[in-house]
């Protein structure tokens, strides 16, 4: 029997098993062979909190979701088409997502009576007809690992472990996937232990020699690469493209960059990453705690290098007080906060945007901070290195609004020309002569950055509020007022690029503003919505503080503003606040990025209600 | 000209000057507002005679404080300095020697700031050894708070937050340092200039984190609380000022000894002891600087004075410098290389 092979413009496959079961390094070898192959793609891991919760419980299950197409996408996809289950506990946690009709394989070895007990199954699903509306196909793959491996002589709990590159063979069968790239990363990473290299990639072969010989898969497919911009391409997460954002600002500053900071889920692999490149003049200190963290930034950045604090939610908390220190002190600090579900420990390992008026208000006093978020894995390099120019032209700390889903999610990123990347350079303060600590240019209202070493700049700074100019302590009441107001005029006019509008028809009346990593799924509601003939107008801030200047122009312009947020209506709230423009909130708190296909209906409601 | 010819260790990297500097060059020109009799008035007087003997040039100079009445010590230094917030001086002052080996960075903090909201950043720093010098006022209350007890204040402390006596027990400074992996720790009393510039000048001179406790008399809210140290007879009898190599004995005629009892020390009559009983101090036992530690007690009825530990390690500054510049050394700083990273692929048009 001949397989047929049917085209498609667009896959999502979800990777799903016991955390111990490898669905990240499955999942992310897919994306590099999509990658190589030139699809368009997007990705979004989904893992537990534990490192390890029991084997083969709900609480353990770990996923990888992987979306590619032949044409430019937004989302790591609302739902998978084919869903792989390692285990029930994986089967059970994930089958709600797969549509009708949608494809399921399952490793059918550990469908035992202990294990579907384990995870509240009263019958075998794979037996009994609660699948039949899905396409089901039951592969025994732990034991066709063992027997792929039997001739090299691994021990059986060793050879079963390469299960995972068993699916991942079989996938790159079903899809049409290059091969060599995996085979190559397999024998790199493994390169210390040989045997394990060759086990993995037997197994990866034996997955794709089984789809090609069985009968089972009547079908395969085809999803032709994508016309992307021109120019070279890498996979990237938001946490690398952060780290790299920063290392660039290092470089276009020509300042030395010190990371003080304390490991917190989602933010640690800018830690693990910048740590890896001291070469470009990067410390790194793990510190003892949060606010040590922020304290050895801010030391650092007193001392003329660029110093950087990244952290989540509960780390910003404790670093509030050094924020505002900073704000007094008017010195470059890039605080980086990986957004994740809240209030106190919350969901370590979701993401949330609920920590923007936290940003704007969470310290005590008057005390403005600008506010940057990237809107994509990507976009997490561009966005953070306009944070730094803000910090080191404005001398003032900058909040990052990254989240759990940028952070880890990856997309192909058209790497920038170096010589490109604008120039950040600072100038330090070395003229004694009429020397004030707080005078300000007269532009951006920056104060002098004046280092220790500096002959005859010596003058003394701190929390206690400055006299204007001389920088002396100062309790005079109108002093305070002014210091208050100059505080606030500088991060106000701060440069930032106007919103641009996404609105191809120019027809729109509902304008839909986002911010952050929400990104992707409003921009493909958008694009569906408009499908269905309803015209809508995005746009979506990466600069909430200041926002850029046209907002309130652009928000008055049309009859309806709607603001989905993974929040309860913050920058609802804002916009509403500044502008007194009537913003509708449209909200959601899972843990878990909106679905373009609810966002497409809560578009296509509002569309309509404006046009009836 | 660098003071790496001073062969002084602890200010390796500080560039010195030939200018002669007196103490009126380390006065700022703010007002002095502590209360009159404070005894951060003489520790600021013996530091501003104390720092033109080091030669450094005094833009090299950094002191860094918290809160608290101590902590308002940089305004009056004509160096750099930051008076930042509670607690947080020894991380932004760690901040500053990560990134500037040439300079010399001072922390000015006192018993709350340093062992109460502070209290883990100060025994982080000083188990990194970072090359600061860490001068802890201990007036053994809160006074800029106006009064409340702290963490050096005695057991049944009456105070405005504690009308009935206070619970907490106190710490012993110089044994958390110790037990901390402190590499240098030294203690003197306020009043006591010639001393108190010693060990200073030693803390200077050490490569590391140097803890010097300083017990500071607060004449508003603890007043007298080291009296019984500054009476000519009492300290006789009290105070054991400690010289590493040399046997520890004190009193009007070294009437005093120290010697070995159990797995600690005890206070002995020199008259009645074999003097190859007698104690000598070496400040790179740490077991011999722990017990010394535990011979002063709350009460005062014995104080250790002097330099208790000074050991050489390696510092976290230099260290985290080393492996960034052996970084640069060894690989290119190539952003190009970076971004693109091993897998790539093109799209053409």
């Amino acid at each position: 029997m001949s397989t047929e092979t049917r085209k498609l413009d667009r896959v999502v496959i979800r990777f799903a098993g016991d955390s111990g079961d490898g669905m990240q390094l499955t999942g992310d070898r897919f994306t590099s062979e999509a990658a190589a192959f030139g699809n368009d793609l997007a990705t979004q891991p989904n893992f537990p909190a534990e490192i390890r919760a029991p084997q083969g419980t709900l609480p353990g299950v770990s996923s990888f979701q992987l979306h590619f197409a032949d044409y430019d996408i937004l989302t790591p996809g609302d739902r998978p088409d084919v869903l792989v289950a390692m285990n029930p506990a994986a089967l059970k946690a994930n089958v709600v997502d797969l549509p009708d009709g949608g494809i399921l394989i399952v490793n059918t070895d550990e469908f035992t009576k202990r294990n579907l007990t384990k995870v509240g199954y009263d019958s075998n699903p794979l037996e009994d007809d609660s699948l039949e509306k899905f396409q089901v196909h039951k592969v025994a793959m732990a034991t066709m690992t063992i027997g792929a491996l039997e001739e090299t002589g691994l021990g059986k709990k060793d050879a079963e472990r390469a299960k995972n590159m068993f699916a991942l063979g079989l996938l790159s069968w079903m899809y049409h996937r290059p091969t060599e790239g995996t085979e190559r990363f397999l024998r790199e990473k493994f390169s210390k232990k040989p045997d394990i290299a060759e086990a993995n990639v037997l197994a990866f072969r034996a997955g794709y020699y089984y789809g090609e010989t069985t009968e089972a898969f009547a079908v395969t497919y085809e999803v032709a690469p994508a016309k992307l911009n021109v120019g070279t391409y890498r996979q990237i997460t938001g946490n690398t493209a952060t780290a790299y954002g920063i290392v660039a600002a290092a470089q276009r500053s020509k300042l030395p960059v010190v990371l003080g900071t304390y490991p917190i889920t989602p933010a640690s692999d800018i830690l693990h990453e910048l740590s890896k490149h001291k070469n470009f003049d990067i410390t790194t200190v793990q510190a003892e705690d949060e606010i040590a963290g922020i304290g050895i930034a801010l030391g650092a950045s007193y001392g003329g290098a660029l110093g950087v604090t990244s952290t989540s939610g509960p780390g910003i908390a404790l670093k509030s007080e050094t924020i505002g220190l900073a704000v007094m002190t008017e010195l470059p600090l890039l605080v980086i906060d990986v957004q994740r579900g809240g209030p106190s420990t919350g969901l370590p390992t979701k993401t949330e945007q609920a920590d923007l008026l936290q940003a704007m208000f969470g310290r005590n006093g008057e005390s403005p901070v600008p506010i940057v978020a990237p809107q994509s894995p990507s976009d997490c390099f561009d966005a953070v290195l306009d944070a730094c120019r803000i910090a080191l032209k404005y001398r003032t700390p900058v909040l990052f609004l990254s989240d759990g889903a940028v952070a880890n999610g990856s997309e192909p990123w058209l790497i920038p020309d170096v010589d490109s990347l604008p120039d950040l350079g600072v100038e330090f303060a070395t003229d004694p002569e009429n020397f004030q600590p707080y005078s300000r240019d007269p532009e951006t209202l920056a104060r002098p950055w004046a280092v220790p070493g500096t002959p005859g700049l010596q003058h003394r700074i701190g929390g206690l509020e400055k006299q204007d100019i001389t920088g002396n302590i100062s309790y005079d009441p109108e002093n305070h007022d002014r210091m208050v107001r100059l505080r606030q005029a500088k991060i106000d006019g701060i440069e930032v690029p106007d919103v641009e509008v996404d609105d191809p028809s120019g027809e729109a009346k509902v304008l839909v503003v986002g911010w952050g990593s929400s990104y992707g799924p409003i921009g493909a509601a958008a694009r569906r919505v408009r499908k269905l003939g309803l015209p809508v107008a995005h746009a979506h801030l990466r600069h909430l503080n200041p926002f850029p200047k046209n907002l309130g122009e652009v928000l008055r312009r049309y009859d309806k503003v709607i603001v989905p947020e993974m929040n309860l209506g913050q920058l609802a709230l804002l916009l509403r606040a500044k502008y007194l423009v009537d913003a509708m909130s449209y909200t959601k708190v899972q843990g878990l990025p909106f679905k373009a296909e609810e966002l497409q209906d809560v578009l296509a409601d509002v569309i309509k209600g404006v046009s009836a | 000209m660098t003071a790496i010819d001073l062969g002084i260790p602890g200010l390796t990297g500080v560039p010195t000057t030939d200018e002669k500097q007196t103490a009126r060059d380390y006065k700022s020109d703010q007002e002095v507002r502590w209360c009159p009799g404070c005894g951060d008035y003489i520790v600021l007087n013996t530091m501003q005679s104390f720092l033109p003997s080091l030669g450094l040039k005094r833009e090299n100079i950094v002191f860094v404080s918290g809160i608290g009445c101590s902590s308002r010590f940089p305004y009056y230094m004509n160096t750099y300095g930051m008076h930042s917030i509670h607690g947080r001086a020894p991380a932004i002052a760690t901040g500053l020697a990560v990134s500037r080996p040439d300079l010399s960075v001072w922390v000015v903090t006192g018993d709350g700031d340093a062992l109460s909201i502070g209290g883990n950043h100060l025994i982080h720093t000083l188990r990194r050894n970072v090359n600061l010098k860490i001068l802890l006022f201990n007036n053994r209350i809160y006074g800029l708070t106006k009064g409340q007890y702290s963490p050096t204040s005695e057991e049944g402390k009456v105070t405005k937050s504690t009308p009935v006596g206070s619970l907490d027990h106190p710490f012993n400074p110089v044994s958390l340092a110790l037990g901390a992996e402190a590499s240098f720790v030294g203690r003197a009393l306020d009043s006591d200039k010639a001393g108190l510039t010693s060990v200073l000048r030693q803390a200077a001179e050490h490569r590391g984190s140097a803890l010097v406790e300083i017990y500071q008399n607060c004449p508003i809210f603890n007043d007298g609380a080291f009296d019984v140290l500054k009476d000519a007879d009492e300290a006789q009898r009290r105070i054991i000022n400690v010289v590493d190599g040399e046997p520890i004995r004190f009193g009007r005629e070294g009437e005093y000894c120290v010697t070995r009892e159990g797995f600690g020390l005890a206070v002995a009559k020199s008259a009645d002891v074999d003097a190859s009983d007698i104690v000598i101090h070496d400040a790179s036992d740490l077991n011999l600087s722990f017990a010394l530690s535990r011979l002063s007690t709350q009460d005062l009825s014995h104080t250790v004075t002097g330099v208790f530990r000074r050991a050489d390690r390696p510092t976290y500054d230099d260290s985290a410098r080393a492996q960034v510049n052996e970084a640069k050394a060894s690989k290119a700083a190539d952003l190009g290389k970076l971004l693109h990273g091993k897998d790539t692929w093109t799209v053409v048009g």
